[in-house]
């Protein structure tokens, strides 16, 4: 049988991946990638404040990510800076603020790699606690907001005229993303939540024809990538996260074959 | 029923500016119960920016819109739909709204393009999209329709076809329509109010009386005003290519 450790490990990705699926779409249908990116570098100053105030990772990075995020909106109305510069802005400098941070917390043992790169064995059953109600609330927030958001992404004048009120559905959004990384930072490690996010979602826009479908093949790809990453991880001793997204990765190239197929098709 | 009741969107003289340039100014008009308000003028005139600030898309305006309804429809004049998103007919159909399938299968045909319902939203050609637009604008059986010059792109039987399906739908939900054509000819035949803008209000009324005006005869020429009287008398005589009058 496997370690307790492992079984945690696989309950909790499981978990992430049913939540990133649906909020990775998102991702990509709105381009915010290098959103998610900014989001994420900057948990590292929340894990600092977590080990300084002795508080829970998942909530003070919560707290953090939608700082940033709210610090980002009035940047991009106060500045004539360009979006891409102020996220490149915000994720460095909150990357080196917590690394700097971390050099003065020398009473602390810190393992960076596994802050950085995900570490299954630091998963312990709080954790888990966390991930299944947080990521429930996070689906069913989401459920709530997804015709406006979706509207608003489809085209933002229609949902606006029509009453769907979408800059509620944006900010909204914002906090879940904040959420998510907040919850997942454990398994896939700082620098590689955003792949969590993204390579699921690519593979299932590569399969899909509807909305609803890139969502459905979105959790699969990424519960495939859960599963095959975290046996890697313990078959090798390789890092959880590089492992999770390599698997993802994988998984994208095959869905390749299937994007040929129906050019093949059309042709 | 007062007219008051009837109401469904009031501008006062509203406006919009936008880094210190006007787009439209003091612009005052108001979209009854199965009437139809066409909005007509030059390119840059203002007639998008006042759809929008009737529909509510602006909020930093100048003057007030009273807005008496939420069951809007509307058609914009551009639409940019990413196609990073996977998205059929059937999907974009109910995309602010629900709608059961005997409703959507209605309206895409009442537009004639019920056979594109699972084609991708990428694959449709520029006419077929816009009849899209049109039919999910109508799907909801809007109280109010805004329709931002809706037959761009149709071929020419297709538009005198959308047209007389906007008057259609005007008399049956008795829904009021603000519409903006660039077409004097095919949209004064249906219209009940004709604001002409040129950045403000440069006249208003009904088309036979804007076509008199003077103000729009110095837009739009001569021509432009024999279009739209000829509207007016289509019941009782014809005009031959020579510009002959013939009796009916």
């Amino acid at each position: 049988m496997f370690d307790d450790f492992f079984i945690r490990a696989l309950v909790a990705g499981i978990g992430v991946a049913f939540v990133t699926g649906p909020l990775g779409c998102f991702v990509i249908w709105r381009r915010l990638s290098y959103f998610g990116d900014t989001l994420a570098h900057s948990a590292l100053l929340g894990v600092t404040l977590a080990f300084t105030m002795e508080f829970n990772i998942a909530i003070s990075v919560f707290i953090i990510s939608s700082m940033i995020a709210l610090i980002l909106i009035q940047l991009q109305k106060k500045t004539n800076l360009p979006g891409d510069a102020l996220l490149g802005l915000l994720a460095h400098s909150s990357l080196a603020v917590g690394l700097v941070v971390i050099g003065f917390l020398t009473f602390i043992r810190f393992d960076i790699m596994g802050l950085l790169f995900g570490d299954i064995l630091a998963v312990s059953v709080d954790d888990l606690l966390i991930i299944w109600i947080g990521g429930a609330l996070i689906l069913l927030v989401l459920k709530l907001i997804w015709k406006p958001l979706f509207a608003s992404t489809v085209n933002y004048e229609l949902a606006e005229a029509e009453g769907l009120n979408p800059d509620r559905a944006k900010a909204i959004f914002t906090i879940l993303m904040a959420a998510i990384i907040a919850i997942s930072i454990k398994m896939v490690g700082l620098l590689l939540i955003t792949g969590m996010l993204i390579i699921p979602a690519a593979m299932a826009r590569n399969l899909s024809s509807s909305p609803q479908s890139m969502v459905i093949y979105s959790i699969i790809g990424g519960l495939l990538s859960v599963i095959i990453g975290l046996f890697t991880s313990l078959e090798f001793n390789t890092s959880s996260g590089p492992s999770i997204i390599t698997a993802a990765l994988l998984l994208f190239i095959l869905s390749l074959f299937k994007i040929k197929q129906s050019i093949k098709l059309k042709n | 029923m007062s007219t008051d009741q009837n109401i469904l969107v009031k501008l006062n003289d509203a406006g919009l500016q936008l880094n210190n340039k006007w787009l439209v100014k003091g612009v005052s008009l108001q979209v009854e119960k199965g009437k139809i308000v066409t909005l007509i003028g030059p390119n840059g005139s203002g007639k998008s920016t006042t759809a929008k600030i009737a529909l509510g898309i602006y909020k930093k305006i100048d003057g007030s819109v009273e807005k008496y309804t939420n069951r809007v429809g509307y058609v914009p004049q551009k639409i940019s739909i990413d196609w990073t998103l996977p998205l059929r007919v059937n999907d974009f159909m109910m995309l602010t709204e629900s709608l059961n399938k005997e409703t959507i299968d209605e309206a895409l045909s009442l537009t004639g393009v019920i056979h594109l319902k699972d084609k991708n939203l990428g694959d449709l050609s520029g006419g077929e999209f816009q009849r899209v637009l049109l039919a999910r604008a109508i799907s909801k059986k809007p109280d109010l329709l805004v329709l931002d010059e809706p037959v761009q792109g149709v071929d020419f039987t297709g538009e005198i076809a959308l047209y007389e399906l906007i008057k259609k739908i005007s008399d049956e939900l008795s829904c009021g329509i603000l519409l903006i054509s660039h077409d004097l000819h095919t949209v004064m035949s249906a219209t009940d109010h004709v604001v002409c803008l040129n950045g403000h209000v440069c006249c208003s009324g009904s088309p036979i009386d804007v076509a008199k005006n003077n103000e729009y005869k110095a837009l739009f020429g001569e021509q432009a005003s024999q279009i739209l009287s000829r509207y007016e008398h289509k019941h009782d005589h014809i005009h031959t290519d020579e510009g002959e009058i013939k009796k009916n």
